[in-house]
């Protein structure tokens, strides 16, 4: 089976590269999706708040979902779902297994993958305690509640305050459960200013920041918990511990993009983003093979989700009717003082035309800061003013063409606080 | 009358009823928890010591070589997860050089084969991430790693195939020997047995108790692990252990045979048989000593943290003999480390002791010693295609990290010993152990596990009794097209 493209994952991602390589005229497309069905996380993400920039409208998930997937009908795009890819060759051959059309490679010209994340666990930050029933990841007991209509616990502690938990506390609360505390480890919340008010403070849910959870109670299903405050070298202050009866703790913990595909593809990897290093059109670092979505870096709304993944949808597209972005001009871009990683890691000048937008995530909260692009020189090529800075929101500039000229070398891309 | 009651179905108890299943005899296992390698068995180090460590002349020493003679073999049959990876034990100072070859010797005096001392430079060579400051190691071929609970669930469901009964949610509360036979009192009644045999594990010397005697003192000992991403399954190659001291066998780091890294134990006091906690301190110790061994551990590619429990007692050897009081119960208790490396060789061990006592073997003619388990990800392409176009069901991935597939579950669940939850299914096909730690198939499996049983997916438990994930319908729960 041959395939002009060949898009790994049906989630807002997936569907937005493969409409936008369709209207760009690539007219084989598959989308291999390993749920029953498409639209991904969405499916389960029943609250609004979705789709203010791109479709100017407050939707819910499955509804944002559903618009890119009606969108898709009217196209040629082929869809697998309940179908799961095993491998995906240099070459760009996608093994791929399901029940329905059993054991296929699928012979791809151009691989968007789209796999999306995965929630972190409790092993992965390792708190201590027994290991009772009772203790599920934010995403996992969203699933339980808004797909099979079961609620999973009664009372609640939540720990990390990134949004998929901040959504749970009052999804939660919403099922009659009562939410005792949201605690989170670092001074600031991991999640969007909107979901700490419209999720915790509406519903007088307390949130602890700078406190973790150091103890977890209850031979078979959790029976309570100790929150201590942490000091500035994250250890637990004696003293302050306190004890919350619950039967259910939510992580909210962070995501990681889920590479193991990429990995084995041996594409060239961001220890930073955990995702595949990109150029300016989401390629990777195999000609033909392009990422978007929380696969390359985690997104906190899914309006950018799609837009990212436009870029790669067309730059598929392109790559198909033979516009190689080939390019000797390749302008590193490096992560500087206050910022996490940014995406993309490389310019290609020859494949910008106008500008080239970078996103990136700050270390810490600032208040009005520059956000600074200085060269290898050391001279400053841009500054952007900002109020507020916080590593919860994804930041983006828009970088013209023009001043990326003069741009000797590397770029930096750092903070400078103000004062 | 049954003629041996197997109290207690760890990998203990497991191998010596896969041992007996060959025989004409009525056996009865009885297991207190829903499921087989519910114990230590679930929760230990998943090594094969060669046999070194374990002073000469005590049982320990006779049968850790020969249980580790045996393994391989066993779990050929049974289709076990089994690695011949070969042991370092690292030294970094010249007096653990000197111990080091101590453990040579008295391991040349137990038989162990293959024994080598190397070089701060070979072992380098064979272990290029251990620390700078390692200056030799004892090298054991012969040790391996395993699958603990699939050895435990194999051995206990080819006894079950060959007529073995298991009765789990079965606690023993009383035992009386009587003329003739043992009476044991049981949380699902009374059962009568010529001889009991006492595998129950860091319970053992309850049993004891119950049976009049003094018994021993149990030592309850937690032991805390991290187990890391696959993403460092190949940090090294062996299992690296440091020299022993006087708390045990210290701080190891190995490849796991799902091919992932383990690293620990430490030795901590236990409140009770049953304190499988973890603790900061305890990780952290863990962690500390394991980098002086290697230092690139990364312990954020950290998957699951966990304890055990080894059944620790105030004597010093395994302690394998008839009660004193109830001459028809047999002891198989205090089999702390290296236990599950014995394992096989107790199990052959207590069936001479069993016929000493006056059980009678003869081989059943329809004895079938041998287990195959279907596992999609190892096969190749093309087995893999017609695997799926035979059935479907091997077709759906459920565990996207470990590949397995729909078909997978389904066979674990008709098993001979069939779990009732999301763990058992762990245990059995491996679904929910990889890095999202079922986070993303665990619904899914619960959702299999309630259609296989034809029960509510409310009834399905995480793990052991009391572990319930479910705790009613939404608002309009349930309510599915």
């Amino acid at each position: 089976m041959k395939y002009d493209l060949v898009v790994i994952g049906g989630g807002p991602a997936g569907l937005a590269a493969a409409h936008a390589a369709w209207e760009d005229g690539c007219k084989s497309i598959c989308i291999l999706e390993r749920d029953k069905e498409l639209g991904g996380i969405l499916n389960q993400c029943i609250h609004n708040g979705f789709g203010l920039h791109f479709f100017k409208e407050e939707l819910t998930g499955p509804e944002y979902a559903g618009r890119f997937i009606e969108m898709l009908r009217s196209t040629g795009v082929e869809v697998k779902t309940d179908a799961m890819v095993l491998d995906v060759t240099h070459d760009k051959q996608v093994h791929v297994v399901s029940a329905a059309s059993g054991y296929e490679v699928l012979d791809a010209q151009s691989v968007v993958l789209a796999m999306g994340c995965r929630e972190r666990t409790r092993g992965a930050i390792a708190i201590p305690g027994t290991r009772p029933a009772g203790v599920f990841t934010a995403g996992a007991a969203q699933r339980y509640l808004n797909i099979e209509g079961y609620m999973v616990g009664k009372r609640v502690v939540i720990l990390g305050s990134g949004d998929i938990g901040l959504i749970m506390a009052r999804r939660m609360t919403l099922e009659g459960a009562k939410v005792l505390a949201c605690v989170e480890l670092m001074p600031y919340s991991g999640g969007l200013t909107r979901n700490i008010v419209q999720c915790l403070n509406d519903f007088d849910i307390p949130l602890y920041l700078s406190h973790t959870i150091t103890d977890i109670q209850g031979r078979d299903r959790v029976e309570r918990v100790t929150v201590s405050q942490i000091d500035n070298k994250r250890q637990p202050i004696p003293g302050t511990e306190m004890v919350f009866d619950c039967d259910t703790v939510l992580l909210s913990v962070g995501l990681i993009p889920e590479n193991e595909l990429s990995r084995a593809t041996g594409l060239e990897m961001d220890a930073r983003t955990n995702g595949p290093v990109v150029y300016e059109n989401m390629e990777t670092s195999i000609p033909g093979v392009f990422a978007c979505g929380n696969v390359v870096h985690v997104h906190d709304l899914v309006d950018f989700v799609t837009a990212e993944s436009q870029r790669a949808g067309h730059a598929a597209a392109a790559y198909c009717a033979g516009q190689v972005a080939a390019s000797t001009v390749i302008k590193p871009i490096s992560a500087g003082n206050g910022v996490g990683y940014t995406v993309p890691q490389h310019i290609r000048m020859d494949a910008v035309t106008d500008a080239v937008s970078l996103f990136f995530r700050v270390r810490a909260v600032y208040r009005d800061a520059k956000i600074v692009i200085t060269d290898e020189t050391g001279a400053q090529i841009a500054a952007f003013a900002r109020e507020h800075l916080a590593p919860g929101e994804m930041e983006s500039i828009k970088l013209p063409r023009v001043l990326l000229d003069k741009v000797q070398g590397a770029l930096t891309v750092s903070i400078e606080e103000g004062k | 009358m049954y003629d041996i009651t197997i109290i207690g179905c760890g990998v203990i108890g497991a191998s010596l009823a896969y041992r007996l299943s060959r025989y004409d005899l009525r056996v009865l296992v009885l297991e207190r928890e829903n499921d087989v390698a519910m114990g230590t068995t679930k929760a230990n180090s998943a090594i094969v010591h060669a046999g070194y460590d374990p002073m000469n002349g005590t049982l320990m020493a006779k049968l850790n070589v020969r249980g580790s003679e045996m393994m391989e073999g066993l779990c050929k049959d049974l289709d076990v997860h089994y690695q011949r990876s070969g042991s370092l034990v690292i030294a970094f100072s010249k007096q653990e050089l000197l111990t080091l070859q101590e453990m040579y010797e008295n391991g040349k005096r137990n038989g162990v084969p293959g024994l080598k001392l190397l070089s701060a430079e070979q072992t380098h060579a064979m272990e290029p991430n251990l620390a700078d400051t390692v200056r030799g190691a004892l090298y054991a071929p012969s040790a391996a790693i395993i699958d603990p609970w699939g050895l435990c669930i194999a051995e206990a469901e080819t006894a079950v195939k060959n007529g073995v009964e298991l009765r789990l949610r079965t606690a023993v509360t009383g035992i009386e020997q009587q003329a003739g036979h043992v009476l044991l009192h049981t949380s699902t009644g009374d059962v009568q047995t010529r001889f009991a045999v006492n595998c129950t594990g860091t319970h053992a010397h309850e049993l004891a108790e119950m049976a009049g005697g003094e018994g021993w003192e149990a030592k309850p000992t937690r032991g805390e692990y991290y187990l890391l991403d696959k993403s460092s399954g190949d940090l090294v190659k062996h299992v690296i252990f440091q020299c022993p001291s006087s708390v045990g066998k210290g701080v190891l780091v190995s490849p796991t045979v799902h091919g992932n890294l383990i690293v620990g134990p430490n030795a901590a006091d236990a409140d009770d048989a049953d304190d499988k906690r973890t603790t900061a301190p305890g990780l952290h110790e863990v962690q500390t000593v394991a980098r002086r061994s290697v230092p690139t551990i990364d312990i954020r590619q950290c998957i699951r943290t966990f304890a055990g429990v080894r059944a620790i007692t105030n004597r010093p050897d395994f302690i394998i003999e008839p009660d004193d009081v109830c001459p028809g119960l047999l002891h198989l208790a205090g089999i702390k480390s290296p236990g599950l490396s014995a394992a096989p060789a107790i199990a052959e061990y207590a069936e001479k002791l069993l016929g000493q006592m006056g059980v009678c073997y003869v081989e059943k003619p329809d004895f079938d010693g041998t287990r195959r388990v279907t596992r999609f990800k190892h096969l190749s392409g093309e087995e893999k295609a017609k695997l799926v176009a035979e059935n479907p069901l091997y077709g759906r991935v459920i565990c996207r990290c470990e590949t397995i597939t729909e078909g997978e579950i389904v066979d674990a669940i008709h098993s001979p010993i069939p779990p009732c939850s999301i763990d058992g299914v762990k245990r059995r096909a491996g679904a929910g152990m990889g890095r999202c730690q079922g986070g993303f198939c665990g619904p899914r499996v619960m959702e299999i596990l309630a259609r296989e049983l034809k029960t509510d997916q409310m009834d399905i438990l995480q793990d052991q009794d009391g572990t319930f994930l479910i705790t009613g319908q939404t608002k309009m729960g349930g309510a599915k097209a």
